[in-house]
């Protein structure tokens, strides 16, 4: 039996996609699934996925786990598990379609998930990073489950397939979400496990990415010394945890954590001003392990925006375009257009020029 | 003008800047262990500490004057190069380690390993008075200066502990009275001291007893011992070239 | 007749065709096998104090002369290697421990060639580095836990203090006193010239030196010779020597013969004595004391300068770096059983401790399952050879690494390991005047930043080939690493997979 992810390192070459409306409209997933098809040679079938924001407005503060189980066991031993860890408010089967393409499906499931107030009190931790444990545990621990989304208010959804067959096969038409992002896979070899597909989430962060990154075990043996255990060995899970880092517990702006993982040459940061020197000189003293060399394009989704960056040689491609409200990301221009045929303002972010768009305030 | 420090709450580094920023008199009061009081403070400055300062007191002294009212711990004037540490009780271990210059003065006992690998180099002559008596390991690998102990306790117990002298290979160690019951190793040779070795020493004791408010000249009147190493290159014959 | 029982190690072969008798072989060699005979008009050789320094060799202006092992050899025996008799000769004619030099010549296995480095196919780019940028700059020191803002929101900046090095390379600590002033000279203006730092040793700084302070890294050994608060200012870095890779757990001893008057005034002591430096450090028998003499470095110069704490690599360095990590000291200096000396006990230096690939591997794990890599940087040595070397440490865990030996065979030293009898034909561990005199400071310094230029281009060649293009992202990257031919044991200590898996 071949390896699974995290069982083996697998470079994967892919095609990512978003849309954001600033406004907070809501779009189905319509167009985010039609976005991927002109991008179908990008990927080669063994990965696709999608992540929405703003799809669960009536349990908004309520964490919604979405977890493979490999078989009945894994559930009941995971479910046990998260019985004395946090209240569930409601639990359900993932609605899925039939569909020609996706096979060997494990049993997907939701929950939507509250910390026990005592265990949480307890533990001296806040709510985001007792789930983020939890999280952790069981997809460390607790064999054939698999935690792939955990975030409030939004979902990832992924599978084995093509990515327009995987957002068929979620129903994504049926949710409505005021930002997408999009990934289908080129893994350079065959695992068929439903976890090693993307987007991968931590909390409320999703990471959609293109490219293998050289820097992957410096990132990872450093990441790994503040609990983060990266058990699929992919760029994109180290890449989340990275962000996770920075942004949550380091409480970096996401211009400052584009500075860090995509830092600039010191012959830039030379001729950079006084003050901007210091900063950027400061960034790569002290997070050096984090910084991310080799080829990247990342989306960068999370609650209120998104990021999109690339490299700082910018060794993958990336175009950005706006039309009314939203503002969309592609791994090419014809993604783009099979959302909004007169999308304008196309651009090119330069390699390691974060590309951020907040939705205005209120507006989620 | 008296710069009175108040150490109770504040750490080594506080109370060192204080030190730092200006020459002159300065009173620590109620040190609690802090640790490297005056390290690397040069002349000019005159420091007297009570309570119980911490370990490594005066290391690298360059030319300032520490005075404890008690006694001091482990360490005092480590690596010293100048300046005076005046302590009017005991002290823990390994004072004067490694120390080239300048004087320690200790009115009561002091621990093991006092003035190791104590070296001298042209004028700098460091200087250690013992008036209690002195741990195991005096002077061990000791390489210059000048080791003095008084003996001034009645207690009846020894001058010195175990092992003194051992591996030295130069400066002088002065003992009190015959130090007949205590053995020395075979590199270093002793002798009763003569009237040049006393006019040695006799300026340090002079200042010593003036420190203390002794009397010098009974002191001075006591026969003396003085080891001395029997060669600089005490471990020449120990090699042979592979 | 005393007997000797040992016979020359090796043999001067004289090509009396191409000889011309100019006598250099005679002036150079300072072990005497050379003499002239006037009344016989012929050189004669004997070869009994002859080392191989090849230094006859080299200067021979026609190439008439040859060293060769002597082959008048013992008769085979795989159990008592001729070397070990002639060892025990030696021991039985002078009851003396047995002194040796340089690194440990034994075979152990050299990890170093036994790890083979990744490059990028196809999934990911490989990178020119003639074309683009590529960046070898690091900074050794402790990192804060934590960013920091100010009430404005702006990043607070500050820092403690670091080393920057523009390439990962140091040269490593060769006290004063068992190299020449000429050596000192050739690597403190290198190190200027190179953005990068040399290291004083436990001998004290030269006066002469103290210029070149920004790239020196001050040594305070047991010894604490040359120390004073001067000497601990003049330095970028301060490094408590508590031990070293050639001779773990045992101190050092410079003969008074080596102690002239300028190496008196440096070590200050006086001329002709031993310098002897205890094997401990004697305000340290615990681990606490460390933190100890850390902090009262830092006191005595304000926390200005980074604290490198320098241990050999022994059996339990992993949780000795733990509690050196936890000590207040920003570097941990790691020293491999490879790594040089310009004298220790023979059996010392080829029996106690362990190689520098594992010991940087199991520490560089320690550091991180205890979370407290960023509390320290870390700095191997012990026998680094080449750039590959360099980059296969990095990989592994280092921030940087120190040489010694490739150093001064860049200065001109052949390896015939007898610095301990201070005639150094080239100059390197000698102290006497016309030997100096033969390694010239200005020709040394520049074959210094040649060697260090040359492995920095072949740095950035390997990091262009695996797709980094900063060394940091190379930095404990152990997936660029395989093993070939160890077991799954050493491979699991190095922490890196098998060629082919």
């Amino acid at each position: 039996m071949s390896k699974l992810e995290g069982q083996i390192r697998i470079p994967s070459g892919c095609a990512i996609s978003a849309v954001i409306s600033k406004t907070g409209e809501k779009m189905t997933g319509e167009k985010i699934i039609e976005s991927m098809i002109p991008m179908h040679e990008r990927s080669n079938g063994l990965g696709g996925g999608f992540a929405g924001y703003g799809i669960y407005p009536e349990y908004k503060d309520f964490f919604a786990l979405h977890i493979f189980f490999r078989d009945a066991l894994s559930r009941r031993e995971c479910e046990e598990y998260l019985k004395d860890k946090v209240e569930i408010v409601k639990q359900e089967s993932i609605h899925v379609r039939k569909t020609p393409g996706i096979k060997d499906a494990p049993l997907i499931r939701r929950y939507f998930v509250a910390p026990m107030p005592c265990a949480l009190a307890a533990s001296q931790l806040d709510e985001n990073e007792y789930i983020m444990r939890i999280v952790i545990q069981i997809n460390t621990d607790i064999a054939g489950a698999y935690v792939f989304s955990s975030g409030k208010n939004m979902g990832i959804f992924k599978a084995v397939g093509y990515p327009e067959d995987v957002g068929r096969f979620y129903r994504l038409d049926e949710y409505e979400a005021y930002c997408w992002t999009a990934h289908g896979r080129y893994p350079t070899n065959t695992p068929g496990w439903w976890g090693g597909a993307h987007p991968f989430g931590l909390l409320d962060y999703s990471i959609v990415h293109n490219g293998e990154i050289s820097s992957y075990d410096a990132n990872r043996r450093f990441i790994e010394m503040f609990g983060y255990r990266c058990t699929l060995q992919t760029d994109t899970e180290v890449i989340t945890y990275i962000a996770d880092f920075l942004l949550r517990k380091q409480k970096l702006t996401l211009q400052e954590m584009a500075s860090v993982i995509a830092a600039p040459f010191w012959s830039e940061i030379e001729r950079k001003t006084d003050a901007e020197k210091e900063v950027l000189a400061y960034f790569r003293t002290v997070y050096s392990s984090l910084l991310v060399t080799g080829p990247f394009s990342i989306i960068l989704g999370f609650t209120g925006g998104l990021m999109a960056l690339n490299d700082r040689l910018k060794l993958r491609s990336m175009v950005t375009a706006e039309k009314g409200d939203k503002v969309l990301i592609a791994s090419e221009e014809a993604a783009i257009r099979a959302m909004e045929p007169d999308a304008e303002n196309i651009a090119y972010p330069a390699g390691g020029e974060p590309v951020i768009v907040r939705l205005k305030e209120g507006a989620y | 003008m008296m710069n009175t420090i108040n150490a109770s709450g504040a750490d080594s580094t506080e109370i060192n800047q204080r030190l730092s920023q200006e020459d002159g008199e300065f009173f620590i009061e109620g040190c609690l262990g802090q640790r490297f009081l005056g390290a690397g403070m040069g002349g000019g400055k005159h420091i007297r500490i009570s309570g119980i300062p911490g370990n490594a007191l005066g290391a690298y002294l360059n030319g300032a004057e520490i005075e404890t009212q008690g006694n001091a711990q482990d360490a005092v004037g480590d690596t010293m190069n100048a300046g005076r540490i005046i302590i009017h009780g005991n002290v823990g271990d390994t004072a004067g380690y490694a120390m080239r210059g300048g004087k320690i003065f200790i009115r009561g006992n002091a621990g093991y390993r006092t003035g190791v690998h104590m070296k001298e180099y042209q004028r700098h002559i460091p200087v250690i008075v013992i008036g209690g008596r002195a741990g195991s390991f005096l002077g061990e690998y000791q390489a210059g200066g000048l080791i003095i102990v008084l003996g001034l306790n009645e207690d009846e117990k020894p001058i010195v502990g175990g092992f003194p002298c051992t591996g030295m290979y130069g400066g002088k160690v002065f003992l009190r009275g015959d130090a007949r019951h205590v053995s020395f190793p075979p590199q270093v040779t002793l002798r009763p001291a003569e009237q040049g070795d006393i006019d040695e020493i006799s300026g340090h004791l002079n200042d010593y007893c003036r420190v203390f408010g002794l009397d010098s000249s009974w002191i001075l009147a006591s026969p003396f011992t003085v080891i001395t190493p029997n060669s600089k290159n005490p471990y020449k014959q120990m090699y042979v070239t592979n | 007749m005393k007997i000797n029982y040992l016979s020359p190690e090796f043999e001067v072969v004289r090509n009396e065709d191409r000889c011309i008798k100019c006598l250099l072989c005679v002036k150079q060699c300072a072990n005497g096998v050379y003499t002239y005979d006037e009344t016989k008009q012929t050189i004669v050789i004997d070869e009994t104090n002859c080392v191989n320094c090849q230094r006859c060799v080299a200067l021979c202006p026609t190439r008439a002369l040859k060293v060769r092992k002597n082959d008048c050899g013992l008769r085979e025996n795989g159990n008592w290697s001729e070397n070990t008799i002639r060892e025990i000769f030696k021991q039985a004619g002078s009851g003396g421990i047995l002194l040796s030099s340089m690194g440990n010549p034994e075979k152990y296995p050299v990890y170093w060639d036994k790890i083979l480095i990744n490059a990028s196919q196809v999934t990911n780019p490989s990178i020119d580095p003639l074309r683009e940028p590529m960046e070898t700059r690091v900074f050794l020191g402790k990192k804060p836990p934590s960013m920091v803002r100010k009430e404005d929101g702006s990043i607070d900046c500050s820092l403690p203090p670091q080393l920057k090095l523009d390439v990962p390379v140091m040269f490593a600590a060769m006290s004063y006193g068992s190299v020449s002033y000429n050596v000192h000279k050739s690597l403190a203006k290198a190190a200027q010239a190179l953005g990068t730092y040399y290291n004083s040793g436990e001998g004290g700084l030269h006066e002469d030196f103290y210029c070149y302070g920004e790239n020196t890294v001050v040594q305070v050994a047991s010894g604490r010779f040359g120390v004073h608060k001067n000497y601990l200012e003049a330095g970028a870095a301060i490094e408590i020597k508590m031990g070293q890779g050639a001779k773990p757990g045992i101190g050092g001893h410079l003969p008074g013969v080596k102690v002239g008057p300028d190496v008196s005034r440096t070590r200050m002591i006086p001329e002709g004595t031993d310098a002897i430096s205890p094997a401990p450090h004697h305000d340290i028998y615990s681990i606490e004391d460390l933190r100890q003499l850390v902090i009262s470095l830092k006191e005595a110069t304000g926390y200005q300068k980074p604290i490198i704490v320098k241990v050999a690599a022994v059996h339990n360095i992993a949780a000795i770096a733990s509690g050196i990590a936890r000590s207040g000291a920003d570097i941990i200096a790691i020293d491999g059983f490879r790594g040089g000396t310009g004298a220790a006990p023979t059996r010392i230096r080829d029996n106690v401790g362990i190689p520098i690939e594992l010991a940087l591997a199991s520490v560089d794990r320690q550091l991180r399952d205890e979370g407290i890599r960023t509390n320290v940087s870390l700095i191997a040595g012990g026998s680094i050879r080449s750039s590959a070397d360099v980059i296969k440490a990095i990989a592994l865990g280092a921030d940087a690494c120190y040489i010694g030996t490739a150093a001064l065979i860049a200065l001109g030293c052949h390896l015939c390991r007898s610095c301990q009898k201070g005639k150094c034909n080239w100059g390197i561990a000698t102290q006497v005047p016309e030997l100096v005199e033969r390694l010239d400071p200005e020709v040394g310094y520049q074959r210094l930043v040649n060697l260090i230029t040359a492995w920095k281009r072949e740095i950035k060649e390997m990091m262009g080939g695996m797709g980094i293009n900063s060394i940091e992202a190379l930095r404990g990257n152990r997936l660029m690493l395989r093993g070939v031919g160890l077991t799954q044991k050493e491979l699991d200590i190095l922490g890196i997979k098998h060629a082919g898996e």
